[in-house]
């Protein structure tokens, strides 16, 4: 087991009322989901998903001819469309754009591709005020957080910690959810009404109406999107799709597997400022296609299905280990099961080499991933990478070539089942959590860190395979 | 800086993928689903899901009647109406305290944040779903039905299509003639603290739609 998983697992752990929390949300969730893809309410959900893995499939591996055919799209129609391989060149071309605008105040609908980037934080440093608009987003916001999910953001929260964050940052004392909600409204109405710059993310682009389509359910991202003056989305570059046809399928995929929504309240398709005629929308519009590092993920044939991912965040939720570590022990925006596949591929395997390991490979990830992402496949594959990686793996390569070697030859096996009396009283009986100190070292320690290990049976199968023969004869 | 990022980016993309330009294969077909409710029962079943989730919908043969649902919805309130045309058929224009006719985006912005009501039309509307569908153009601005407190929508029976599927089949690509499509399904809502439901949470917090004719 290579290296060290962060300390905010244990932490995480630790703390009963957070476990709960993320345990209930995550639980309501997964009963949404499950009720809304059930055999008589979505008949041709498993066609579906085929169907648009494939498209995903075909989109990934033509990546380059949508790019271009999105990008004809949007500048036909009067937007542009800025290419992107770095968080610092998206600021740095936005806050360009507020110069020459005179802009000071941004409305922000959510935006996970910002969130890679630490966008708000650039923009702030340069005295723009960036202003998140998404309820959950917002009290983050005020608060200093990242998303703990990416379809819930703050799941880990409960009123009265919103109450106290309120209370803090604006002064208002309120632990009823709907009142919490109407305050932040008030807030952020005046922001809307004021802002020149609208910031959205984006869920699909749509390559043959250079279209960038968005869900949502607050109506923030319509706001952002249709008051201010200048309409931009960041959105990474693996959203594409061919057609804006395709929708019919990936849009219900992705709210009955995200939200356990038919549709979301709003799903807004947006292409190219307003046109000649009309009498609001934004009199510009830049779709930023962002890289951060996508295109390293291409690299390999197996891995690249990561690209597939819309998002929904159905395998965070059904999740076993995100459920007890929560979103905030993984090392970057996207946590969860996506999240363990992607930030590898994205950062390299040898920044958190004990990523890929945190998973019991249960399979449940893949299984409820719209677009059929072979998650535990890939995270074999990763945690070859890992163990064939400079530094890692050295200590587990070594363990499983020795484990290889006696469970290959009779004669040690044999010897090794007779040494068992040895360890008996070591290990007790029961399971064994953790070893005495002279054997507690090396890989030992780390295979034993977070596993607990099944006590030896008081008779060996050996044995009684030997009994059982004598008894029948 | 973009274009260089964008030869730097299809470059890579090309060379991680091992491909030139152009396509490798045709995609797959698109995969457009029949029409799940039959015409007959496109208001009913509107009905069901709209209510569903927490909408109002009602259905009259005569513009008339449209008005009068109308007026005892809004009362003497402040409304911004819509462009649309069967809005001033309804006579809905011409009340005393609706608003309409609105050309500049600066003006129809300050009227629909003072607003209790926004009264719009739609393009479609979707039987599978009860959902709205908004084209933005010079009759349908996008603040009308979104700025609001709450939104009240006037659509010709004739309007309402089975389903998503049957729009895009009708629809190839609907930014052919519009720069905004919005699909609105209910009212606005949000879960995100502690999964309890709040509507009205930015956009409007109540939706009624009145269908008009047969």
């Amino acid at each position: 087991m290579p290296a060290s998983p962060p300390p905010k697992i244990q932490e995480t752990l630790g703390k009963p009322q957070l476990q709960l929390a993320v345990y209930t949300n995550t639980g309501r969730l997964v009963e949404a989901r499950r009720n809304a893809v059930r055999a008589e309410a979505f008949p041709d959900y498993q066609e579906l998903r085929d169907h648009a893995n494939a498209v995903k499939r075909h989109t990934i591996e033509n990546l380059d001819y949508y790019l271009e055919q999105f990008e004809q799209n949007v500048t036909r129609r009067g937007g542009h469309v800025v290419f992107a391989e770095t968080g610092e060149q998206v600021s740095h071309f936005i806050l360009d754009l507020a110069k020459k605008r005179g802009s000071r105040l941004i409305v922000k609908s959510k935006s996970m591709a910002s969130e890679e980037i630490h966008l708000n934080h650039h923009l702030e440093e340069h005295g723009l005020e960036s202003v998140e608009t998404d309820l959950g987003e917002y009290i983050l916001q005020l608060n200093h957080e990242t998303p703990y999910h990416i379809v819930a953001p703050a799941m880990h929260m409960t009123r009265y910690d919103v109450a106290e964050i309120f209370e803090r940052e604006l002064q208002e004392k309120e632990t009823d959810p709907e009142q919490q909600a109407r305050i932040a409204r008030r807030v952020l109405r005046e922001k809307f009404l004021r802002a020149d710059i609208g910031i959205s993310g984006g869920n699909f682009l749509v390559a043959d109406s250079g279209a960038v389509l968005i869900v949502e359910n607050e109506g923030n991202a319509r706001l952002s999107t249709s008051v201010p003056r200048i309409h931009i989305a960041i959105v990474g570059i693996e959203k594409l799709i061919p057609r804006a046809q395709d929708l019919a399928v990936f849009l219900k995929l992705l709210g009955r597997s995200a939200t356990g929504q038919a549709l979301t309240s709003y799903t807004s398709l947006l292409n190219g400022p307003r046109r000649p005629g009309e009498v609001d929308g934004p009199e510009e519009f830049y779709v930023i296609l962002l890289d951060n590092g996508r295109t390293r993920v291409l690299e390999s044939e197996e891995k690249r299905q990561a690209l597939y991912c819309i998002r929904c965040g159905a395998c965070l939720n059904i999740c076993p280990v995100f459920r007890k570590i929560g979103g905030h022990s993984y090392p970057w925006v996207y946590s969860g099961p996506i999240g363990a596949i992607l930030t590898p591929q994205i950062h390299g395997v040898e920044r958190d080499p004990w990523l890929p390991y945190a998973s019991s490979l249960c399979g449940a990830c893949h299984e409820v991933c719209p677009v059929k992402i072979d998650i535990p496949k890939v995270l074999l594959d990763l945690r070859q990478d890992v163990a064939q990686s400079p530094s890692g793996g050295g200590s587990q390569a070594l363990g499983y070539r020795l484990f290889a070697r006696l469970m290959s030859s009779p004669m040690l096996y044999r010897l090794v089942d007779r040494l068992r009396i040895l360890a008996r009283p070591v290990m007790g009986g029961g399971w064994v959590k953790s070893l005495p100190a002279f054997l507690n070292r090396g890989p030992l320690q780390g295979w034993l860190a977070y596993r607990d290990l099944p006590g030896l049976a008081p008779k060996s199968f050996r044995q009684q395979w030997r009994a059982r023969q004598g008894g029948s004869r | 800086m973009s274009a260089q990022a964008r030869d730097t980016i299809l470059g890579r993309i090309r060379t991680n993928l091992k491909k030139g330009p152009g396509l490798t294969g045709p995609p797959p077909a698109v995969r457009i689903a029949p029409p799940r409710v039959a015409p007959e029962a496109y208001v009913a079943s509107f009905k069901e899901r709209l209510e569903a989730l927490a909408g109002r919908v009602h259905h009259v043969a005569q513009p008339e009647e449209a008005l009068a649902i109308v007026q005892g919805i809004i009362g003497d309130k402040s409304t911004v109406a819509s462009n649309a045309p069967i809005l001033a058929r309804c006579g809905i224009t011409r009340l005393g305290n609706v608003q309409s006719g609105f050309t500049d985006a600066a003006s129809l912005k300050e009227a629909s944040a003072q607003a209790e009501y926004g009264i719009t039309s739609a393009d479609f509307a979707l039987a599978e779903t009860g959902t709205l569908v908004m084209l933005s153009s010079h009759e349908e601005a996008r603040m009308a039905s979104l700025v609001p407190v709450r939104h009240i929508a006037v659509v010709e029976t004739a309007r309402l299509l089975s389903g998503l599927d049957e729009l895009l089949g009708r629809l190839e690509r609907p930014n052919d003639q519009t720069a905004s499509m919005v699909l609105i399904t209910g009212p606005s809502r949000s879960a995100d603290i502690e999964q309890i439901l709040v509507r009205g949470v930015h956009g409007p917090g109540e939706v009624t739609v009145i269908f008009v004719g047969p």
